[in-house]
This record gives structure tokens, C-alpha cells and sequence, in this order.
């Protein structure tokens, strides 16, 4: 039975296309049963919307008259710090930049009301922005200073560059501690008084797609919005983990960097996010298609929230001081039904990833592929597995001495 | 400078409301609005008011308030979703004392009960997209 990508884009391209969502495949395959649903069923699309602080752009707002050089000096969009370690014009605004005035977490606990991913909003809404950059003059550009408006639609480039997104599954945070915490896992309540997990289980493109046979670098994917492909595997990705039967992780495992054209995307899936007392980040709606290869690649799609499970992390004590050990693990339908039991106790649960809009991006991209918008790519090269002998180390810190 | 405030005015029983409100333009020259207004008599009156006028007399007059026996609140009931801002996450839904979330089980939509909210600001900050707005 097994199909190409030629093949399922041929049958695309003529509107024959048969696509589900990640969701709606459970129920087929659990009917028909996974070898016919595998042969029927041609793509699977996936969703997540989710905070996720690795997101960045890159720009190039084209040259001013007189000439001046971006590269080494500073530019601040919005009062937001952006990077010019560059060329002349090039600059690159990451999601979680802060004003330099922001007072952060002096008053405890920071509000973060502003930073870069609130900017990656505005311009994608096309918003102006204001640029104000200072420059050391070269005798090829000699200006030193610009403050002007800038407005995407005018500028050369606006290239949205994820270093990290679209984790394969991620930790429950809870807060054993006896005072309030706020980190990036949300407001943690103290002794256990909330628990907040952070992917779309069943619908996440690499819970879909444990081995990644499916996804690789190349493919083509919905991103904020409009059309972008994985880049690469994201950093951190750490596919040596351990996995149930059905191949999925139990811990954060593989990740994904993205690349896409910020001009063709859209600020409602692309929302500039405050985490209380943590900072500034950017949440970024990602769907990615499975193509139904083969049995096997349709039988790793129909993993239910039943079947994914979290490891429940201490945000007190254990993350901040890389102590090893979790307080047990737990289902995503379990998180889902909105408690679960710790240590005997009830523990009301909520999600930072917008499970709602993740079908949504996930139906969207269903929409274009049936309508023959959307064709498939063929992975240039696999996301690296266990195999590859990738892990992820902490740092091994070395004194400096004078 | 000016100010102009929303403010709830707590009654006791003993005293009467309308002689005091009168004096807060009086005495304070201060101009109010009263937006809502229940008083059953020997009982706790309740008043909603928007107060304004110069800051040093409107400090004046919610001492004379605070002296009388009124005990005063900030508005702060008024807490609306901005609908086109919230991203149905659900990271509201456990901070929120009153439970004025939920989850559409089916749908994962989440849901705001505008009447069970009983405007403690939590959700305000805590909103990742900030999609809860206070207004006084
Ligand atoms: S936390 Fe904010 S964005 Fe998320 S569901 Fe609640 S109101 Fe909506
Ligand atoms: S203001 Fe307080 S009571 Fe009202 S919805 Fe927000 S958290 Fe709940």
C-alpha cells in the first residue's frame, strides 16, 4: 500500500486528496480499523498553539540615505533591544527582548507587559514600528544616527527563524513549596495547588510522529499563520529519551526549528505573551501534515491522550536546582479532565497551549490541502533520531581564573 | 490634578448616606456620578460611584468618609475578556478563586461566567496574552 509524497501530491493537485485531522484519525482507524485507514487516509494534519520562547526575526529594512551600518552598534525597535551582530542592515528581534528601562522582576512579580514577541505581533498586524539605532560611522556609512516609522510592508525582509518550537511533549509543573510561585510553566500555587502542562497531546505534530519518519527537515508546514518549513531539528532536540510502547516520549524529547515569511503570516497565530514574573514570549500556532507513507506512519497518528504521558516536575525545587526526579507521570487525558492526583492529592490542572486553536490550525491546514493549496514536500534529510548518538548535556562549568 | 475614580462606599447601618454625599461637594468640591445605589434602612448601604475633582480634595474627601464609618472599595468588578485577544489556552481556569472558567469538554473552548467573577484581578496579570481587562 505503501504511497509517495509524488503520489499523494498528484492526487492533490486533483482535489482527491483524502486528509484528517489528528484527531478525527483516532476514530477512523479505531472503526476501520489501521490498515484501511491507511489506505484511505493520505494526510494527517497536526496543531499546536503554544508559548514558545525560542522564536525569533530576522530583518533587513533596506538602506537609508546616507548609508549607515546597523552591524555593531545598536538599534532598538519600540524601545525593544534588537541584535546587529550582522551585516549593515540585517537585525534580529528575539521573542522574549525587554525594554531596557522594563523593571523586570524588581517589582515582584514582573508584569512583563512588552517585549520582542509583542513586536513580531504588531509588525505581522502590520503595525508601524518605530526604529531608533545608533551607528559608529565607517567611511562606506557614514551616518551615525536614524530614528524612523517602519512598517513590514516596506521593508526587504521579515523572516521569522524558531530556533526551538514545537516540542515533543513537555513537563507538568507544580509548586511543592509554601509561597506562590510565576514561572514559564504560569502562576504556580503553593502545596500543590495547581498543575499546568504545555503541549496539544494528541494533536502535536511530534507526538504524532515519535520516530520522525515522517517529518524531516524540508517538510512544509502551516506557520503563524501562512506557509513555512522545519528548518532543522531545534536545539535541545534530545531524541534519546525514554518511550512507551507506542514509541512516544515520556519527557521533553525532539523539537523542531522553523523558518517562514512573516509577511505572509498572521498576528492571530502569532500572539505576543506575558508570563507573569518570567517574561516576555512569543505563542506561535504551528500545523504540520503527516504523510500517510506507510501503515506504520498511519498507526503513530492515531496515539490518543490516553496514551501520552507527562512526567510531573517540582518548579520550587527541583527545575531551578536541576535536581533529578519527577512526582510521578501522568496521561494528557488525565490532565485533560482537569484534576489529577499528586501524592494523594487532588490537584485542579490547566494548559498554557490552546488546545481549542490547535484544532483549529490543524482544520486549517486540512482546508488548504483538500482545496489543492497546500502540496507536500519531501524531507531533504531526517530529523535525527536515537541513533544519531544526540543528547543533551548540561554545562559543565569551568572556573576562570585571572 | 485631576482625578475621577469608581468607587464602591460601604454604609453601616447608623448612618444615613445622603448627608455625607452631599458634603463631598460641599465641603471637598468634589462632583460624583452615582452609578448604583441600594439602600434598605437599618441595614448595610451599599453605593457605586464615580468621584472626581482635585486630587489634594479628593484625598480630603475619602478621609472624611473613611473617618465616618464608610468603608470604601475600589471598583474592580469589572473584569471583561477581551475576546479577540484570548487564545483559549486555559491558564486561567485553576487560578481563578470564584471559578468563572471552564472548559467546554467538548469544544476545549474556555468559557468566562461574568457573574461568578468576583474582580480579585488575579486572571488580570496571570492572562499570558493578557486578554483579561480591569476596568475601574
Ligand atoms: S488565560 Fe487568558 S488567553 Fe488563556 S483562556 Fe484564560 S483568558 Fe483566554
Ligand atoms: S478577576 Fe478573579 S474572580 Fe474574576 S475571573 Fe479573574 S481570577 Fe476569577
Amino acid at each position: 500500500m505503501a504511497k509517495t509524497i509524488a503520489e499523494i501530491n498528484q492526487k492533490i493537485k486533483q482535489g482527491k486528496a483524502v486528509v484528517v485531522t489528528a484527531e478525527e484519525v483516532i476514530d477512523i482507524a479505531r472503526e476501520k480499523g489501521v490498515s484501511k485507514a491507511a489506505e484511505e487516509i493520505d494526510v494527517v494534519t497536526t496543531g499546536t498553539f503554544s508559548p514558545m520562547c525560542s522564536s525569533g526575526l530576522f530583518l533587513n529594512i533596506g538602506h537609508s540615505t546616507p548609508r549607515i551600518k546597523f552591524g555593531g552598534g545598536k538599534v532598538y525597535l519600540n524601545d525593544v533591544p534588537a541584535y546587529t551582530g550582522l551585516a549593515a542592515m540585517d537585525i534580529f528581534l528575539g521573542a522574549t527582548a525587554l525594554p531596557d528601562d522594563d523593571p523586570r522582576n524588581k517589582i515582584y512579580p514582573g508584569e512583563f507587559r512588552y517585549g520582542g514577541g509583542h513586536i513580531i505581533e504588531e509588525l505581522a498586524a502590520g503595525k508601524d514600528i518605530r526604529l531608533e539605532a545608533i551607528a559608529y560611522g565607517t567611511d562606506c556609512y557614514p551616518r551615525r544616527k536614524l530614528e524612523t516609522w517602519i512598517n513590514i510592508n516596506d521593508i526587504n525582509n521579515a523572516i521569522l527563524f524558531n530556533i526551538r518550537n514545537a516540542y515533543q511533549n513537555y513537563e507538568v509543573g507544580v509548586n511543592l513549596s509554601d509561597r506562590m510561585i510565576y514561572t514559564y510553566m504560569g502562576v504556580l500555587k503553593p502545596e500543590l495547588g495547581n498543575a499546568n502542562y504545555c503541549t496539544s497531546g494528541q494533536l502535536s505534530p511530534l507526538l504524532n510522529d515519535p520516530y520522525y519518519k515522517a517529518i524531516g527537515i524540508g517538510t512544509k508546514i502551516f506557520l503563524g499563520g501562512g506557509v513555512g518549513y522545519v528548518a532543522w531539528h531545534g536545539t535541545q532536540h534530545n531524541p534519546d529519551v525514554p518511550r512507551g510502547d507506542n514509541g512516544v516520549p515520556k519527557e521533553p524529547a525532539g523539537a523542531l526549528a522553523v523558518i517562514g515569511d512573516l509577511k505572509q503570516m498572521n498576528p492571530e497565530w502569532l500572539v505576543g505573551t506575558s508570563m507573569l514574573g518570567y517574561g516576555c514570549t512569543l505563542t506561535v500556532g504551528i500545523g504540520i501534515p503527516i504523510p500517510v507513507l506507510s501503515e506504520e506512519i498511519l498507526r503513530y497518528t492515531t496515539v490518543t491522550d490516553a496514551e501520552i504521558f507527562a512526567p510531573i516536575i517540582d518548579y520550587s525545587e527541583a527545575y531551578p536546582k536541576m535536581k533529578a526526579g519527577n512526582l510521578g507521570e501522568v496521561s494528557y487525558a488525565e490532565l485533560k479532565s482537569g484534576h489529577i492526583k499528586i501524592q494523594r492529592k487532588d490537584v485542579p490542572t490547566a494548559s498554557l497551549s490552546s488546545y481549542y486553536k490547535a484544532q483549529e490550525i490543524a482544520n486549517i491546514l486540512k482546508g488548504w490541502i483538500e482545496k489543492g493549496e497546500f502540496l507536500l514536500t519531501e524531507p531533504a534529510a531526517p530529523l535525527p533520531g536515537a541513533e544519531s548518538g544526540i543528547t543533551i548535556k548540561p554545562l559543565k562549568e569551568r572556573p576562570v581564573m585571572e | 490634578m485631576d482625578v475621577s475614580q469608581r468607587i464602591v462606599l460601604h454604609f453601616p447601618p447608623r448612618i444615613t448616606n445622603q448627608s455625607i454625599v452631599c458634603r463631598l461637594a460641599k465641603d471637598f468640591d468634589l462632583s460624583f456620578n452615582i452609578l448604583k445605589a441600594s439602600v434598605t434602612p437599618g441595614e448595610e448601604g451599599l453605593m457605586v460611584m464615580e468621584l472626581s475633582g482635585d486630587q489634594r480634595n479628593y484625598d480630603k474627601g475619602i478621609q472624611y468618609l473613611t473617618e465616618v464609618g464608610v468603608k470604601i472599595q475600589s471598583l474592580s468588578q469589572d473584569v471583561v475578556r477581551n475576546e479577540a485577544r484570548c487564545t483559549h489556552c486555559g491558564a486561567c481556569v485553576n487560578l481563578c478563586p470564584s471559578g468563572a472558567f471552564s472548559i467546554d469538554p467538548e469544544t476545549r473552548n474556555v468559557l468566562f461566567d461574568h457573574n461568578k467573577c468576583v474582580g480579585c484581578g488575579l486572571c488580570v496579570k496571570a492572562c499570558p496574552p493578557r486578554a483579561m481587562e480591569l476596568y475601574f
